[in-house]
Order: C-alpha cells, then sequence, then structure tokens
C-alpha cells in the first residue's frame, strides 16, 4: 500500500503496533483525522491506555471517543544517536499530556519544528501519518506552519 | 521494631564471573562461574543449595538480556530444589532476592542460590540486541506505546525522564559528570571492572549525546557476565563462614501506575515510595549508611536515588555531588565504589549488590572504604523498575 508519506530510500520503516480490539481505535482514528481515546460514559474520566474499565468510578461503560488533538509536552528528548544505519537524527521523542487530561500521556514525536526549539510544556497539537492500517499520531508545534 | 521476614535472611556467599566486553565462555559457563563461587564463598556445598532464583528468567532469545534461566543452571549443577522462581514481574532487578526472602519466611528453603547473567556484549557483535525494536516484526509488550517513534534503546526511552529532571532540578553537567568521573576513579582500583583509565569533565563533555541529557559516559557498558549471591536463613547463616550480611530492610512496593508512559512522578519515577517503605521497615536511618551502591543504569538513576533515599533534599543531588568529594571514596557516602556499570560493566544491579558485600566483608583492596563500613544500601531502577536492600553485617 504505497502513499506519499512512506519512508524515503534508505530510512528506516517506523516499527508497527499490534492492535487488538480495544487499542485499535486510537491507532486507526487518526485515518478519519480523530485521535480517539477511552473515555468513561458515567465519570467522563478518560482511560489510556484503553480498558473497558474506569479505575475512577468502575463503570464499565468505557469506549473510544475523538478529543481535540491538543496538549503539551509533559517531557522530550533530542535523540541524536544514529542507532540504525539511515536513521534521520537528531530527532525528538515526547510525551504529551493532553489537553483534556493531564494523566493521559501519548509518547510521540515532535515533527515540523527544529529539535532545538522545542521545549517543556510547549503547546502542541496532533497529525497524523498513515503506515499500512495504521495512522501514526504525530505532534506539532501549535504554532507550526 | 516488627520481626520483618527479611531480617531472618542474611547474605553468606558471593561469586562473579569473569567480565568482559567478549566472552570466551558461554552464558551459561560464565553462570556456572558465578554460582560455584558463591556456594564456596558461602562455605556450602551444591547439596545445601535448596532454593533457585534469578530475574528475569531466560529471555528465550539471542538479546543477551537474560540467556541463562533457572531449569538451565539447575541442571547443570544438578541442583535438588524445594523451590525455585524466575520471572520478569517483580519490584526491579532484586525481584529475585525479594522471592527468596519469601521463600525462606515461608519455610520452603534455606540456602536459595541468586544468579544474574548478561551476555550483550557478546550479542552485539552478532547482531543489533538490546533493542526494543525487532526489525520487521510489529512490536508488542510494554513498549507497544512507543513504537512507531524510532526508541531503538533504552537510553531514548529514558531520557525522557532525566531530562524532565534537568528541567526541574537545574543540575548542571558540571554536577552530572561527577557520578562518572567518580566511578572510573573507583573503577581505576576494581581489578576486575571494564574501563579503568580515569576520565575528567573534559572526557565527559566531549563524548557523544545519546539523546538528552543523556551522554555516552552517563550509560552503562553491556558485557558478559555473571553474578550470584547466596542467601540463607539467620540461623544457618550464623553457622557459615562469612560474617551474615543481613537484609535490614527491603522496598518492594509499586504504588504508582506501572506504565513507561503513564508513571506518575516522570522526573522521580517509582524511586520515591518504594525508599519509603525500605526506611519504614528499619530504625536505622540515612545517615547510618557506610556504603552506597546505587543502581547506575545511567547516572541519573544514582542522582535520583540519592535524593530518594534522603542523602539530600529533592533536586539537591547537584549540591550533594557538586565536586565529587561527597560521594568519593573517602568521602562521607562512598558510591558505587567497584566503578559500577558505568565502569564495570552492566550486570544489572548485581554488581552493585555483590559490591556491597566486598565492601562489607572488608575485600575491596585498593577500593576498600576505610573505618570498617557495617551498613550498605543498594537499589535497582528504570522508570517503573524500582527495589532497594539495606544490609548490615553482622
Amino acid at each position: 500500500m504505497p502513499n506519499d508519506l512512506q519512508a524515503p530510500p534508505g530510512v528506516p520503516a517506523r516499527t508497527l503496533p499490534v492492535t487488538d480490539m480495544d487499542s485499535v481505535a486510537f491507532w486507526t482514528g487518526g485515518a478519519r483525522g480523530e485521535l480517539l481515546i477511552f473515555r468513561c460514559a458515567d465519570c467522563a474520566y478518560y482511560v489510556h491506555p484503553p480498558v473497558r474499565f474506569c479505575p475512577q468510578c468502575e463503570s464499565r461503560d468505557v469506549a473510544p471517543q475523538p478529543v481535540s488533538g491538543r496538549g503539551r509536552i509533559a517531557s522530550f528528548t533530542v535523540n541524536h544517536k544514529q542507532w540504525v544505519p539511515g536513521l534521520p537524527v537528531p530527532y525528538v521523542l515526547a510525551l504529551v499530556a493532553l489537553e483534556e487530561q493531564d494523566d493521559v500521556r501519548i509518547a510521540t514525536n515532535i515533527v515540523n519544528v527544529a529539535p532545538d526549539a522545542v521545549r517543556m510544556g510547549m503547546k502542541v497539537r496532533v497529525v497524523f501519518e498513515q503506515q499500512e492500517e495504521i495512522a501514526i499520531p504525530f505532534f506539532e508545534p501549535e504554532d507550526a506552519a | 521494631m516488627t520481626l520483618y521476614a527479611e531480617k531472618n535472611t542474611a547474605i553468606t556467599g558471593i561469586g562473579q564471573s569473569e567480565v568482559s566486553r567478549g566472552s570466551s565462555k558461554t552464558a551459561l559457563e560464565l553462570t556456572v562461574d558465578a554460582a560455584l563461587e558463591a556456594i564456596a564463598d558461602a562455605g556450602l556445598t551444591r547439596a545445601d543449595i535448596d532454593g533457585l532464583a534469578t530475574w528475569p528468567g531466560s529471555d528465550d532469545n539471542l538479546s543477551g538480556i537474560s540467556p541463562v534461566g533457572s531449569p538451565a543452571l539447575q541442571d547443570a549443577l544438578r541442583l535438588k530444589l524445594n523451590w525455585y522462581a524466575g520471572g520478569r514481574e517483580a519490584p526491579g532487578q532484586y525481584g529475585a532476592v525479594f522471592n527468596a526472602v519469601g521463600a525462606i519466611a515461608a519455610g520452603l528453603c534455606r540456602n536459595v542460590l541468586i544468579f544474574r547473567t548478561v551476555y550483550e556484549a557478546t550479542a552485539r557483535k552478532r547482531a543489533y540486541a538490546n533493542s526494543l525494536i525487532k526489525d520487521g516484526e510489529r512490536q508488542n509488550g510494554p513498549f507497544i506505546w512507543y513504537a512507531p517513534y524510532y526508541v531503538y534503546s533504552a537510553a531514548t526511552q529514558q531520557a525522557l525522564y532525566f531530562n524532565l529532571y534537568v528541567h526541574k532540578s537545574g543540575i548542571k553537567p558540571e554536577q552530572i559528570a561527577q557520578i562518572a568521573i567518580n566511578q572510573r576513579r573507583n573503577a581505576s582500583l576494581n581489578p576486575r571492572a571494564i574501563y579503568r583509565t580515569p576520565i575528567d569533565f573534559e572526557d565527559y563533555i566531549n563524548s557523544p549525546i545519546i539523546a538528552t541529557p543523556l551522554r555516552l559516559y552517563d550509560c552503562d557498558v553491556p558485557c558478559d557476565g555473571a553474578t550470584a549471591i547466596a542467601v540463607s536463613r539467620m540461623d544457618v547463616a550464623k553457622s557459615l563462614r562469612n560474617p551474615p550480611v543481613r537484609i535490614e530492610a527491603m522496598g518492594t512496593s509499586m504504588q504508582y501506575r506501572n506504565s513507561w508512559t503513564q508513571l506518575d512522578a516522570l522526573d522521580t519515577q517509582a524511586q520515591p515510595k518504594v525508599a519509603e517503605m525500605m526506611w519504614s521497615r528499619t530504625d536505622l536511618k540515612p545517615n547510618d549508611v557506610d556504603v552506597a551502591q546505587l543502581y547506575d543504569g545511567f547516572s541519573f538513576h544514582t542522582i535520583n536515588w540519592l535524593e530518594n533515599f534522603g542523602f539530600c533534599e529533592r533536586y539537591g543531588a547537584k549540591d550533594f555531588i557538586e565536586g565529587g568529594g561527597r560521594i568519593a571514596l573517602e568521602g562521607e557516602l562512598p558510591v558505587n565504589t567497584g566503578g559500577g556499570a558505568l565502569s564495570g560493566g552492566r550486570l544489572h544491579a548485581y554488581g552493585a549488590v555483590h559490591e556491597a558485600c566486598i565492601q562489607l566483608w572488608g575485600r575491596g583492596d585498593a577500593r576498600q572504604v576505610k573505618g570498617d563500613p557495617q551498613v550498605a544500601v543498594t537499589s535497582t531502577a528504570g522508570g517503573p523498575l524500582a527495589g532497594a536492600l539495606l544490609l548490615v553485617r553482622e
């Protein structure tokens, strides 16, 4: 399934996750532009990683729901080491805390910004890249062009 | 003070294979070397060993992270056991020690041989190893949420914790460097250490950045090697040749979200409540500790433990390690006295408990801490992994 966003020749392919009937929402919702996070229908708590149990109110009525896709960088690192041939360095690995709920953290790369311009607490928004059936969530600065 | 079960157990012998950047022996033979040394050091024989424990158990692949499990060692030594265990899901790398304490307390066994073997130096010569990603395969397991983001190594993942720590604490490279510099100085006095040439701040600051804030010298050294310790019930321990190194207290809790992404406190990881638990099980205090063998998969783990054990205040480690004097062999709290994993090799916390016993038994030769140390603390770390042991030589 070739597409424009596949890694250029020589750049290592991104490793895709195994999905199950609950995590598949998170990993495929981006095809429709949606970041889907499980949420409790009774108390509105977001449950991530996804499981159909709310640890706040013990409801079992928990299901995927779109979020804004906005958040802030809870932490990040600029990776300089080229672990495998062709790996484009430096790149930024981050944990993004969602705007809706600070304790939902998404691991991601921060894209469309120079690595040395990334800051703790920076506001970011989701962008997706399709690879096979997976829509990989990346984040870019909110003020990116 | 309650007589907690660990106080009725003691380390009675230690063993370590050759430690190298590429062994001429198999991982199993290295394990046998360490095991026989520990059994003999305790004054025991193979026939006395009735329990066997390891962490994380055989990983059944060629990564070298844990090539030998308890079935292989049991069969090699033809041990007759009443109890054995190996398994990854435990409060850190010392999970095998905590399990052994429980098994002894339960009356299942009296002398447990505990071991940990690594073969990562050889694994890396064959193929890229210790990778969180297997080329061409989809990812599953605890790192699944990192799958598509080029997280090849624990260094990149754990740098997320350490960079936030730098941001919150304001620690400077001159201060961080003291961990690597101190340990290399200690390694220069340890004939079994891998890297023994002293380094200075220039060497540190000129070493390559791996993932901010980690430089090469902040990372442990993959090696081939095995460590073993014998842990015995106290009445047995008192009849053996070494003064018992009693397990005075242990910290085994997991009061946080057990996740590499959702862990509650990213900059302190799982350590604070583990330390709190350990101190709650003893009358001893941080200022009673004579030597500290703190986990150093990355130098920041050691820095974190200095604070979380209460040797200094939160975000006070930068001042505590400034100049390196306090943590030196002759300082008020000698840290990682054999060179640790940064210079001695990544024996994955078992080098640390081995070195704690070396110091408590006065076997450190050129690196022996003066003043007859009696109390040692040692710990494990890595995101949600954390465990702690307080050891007292009788």
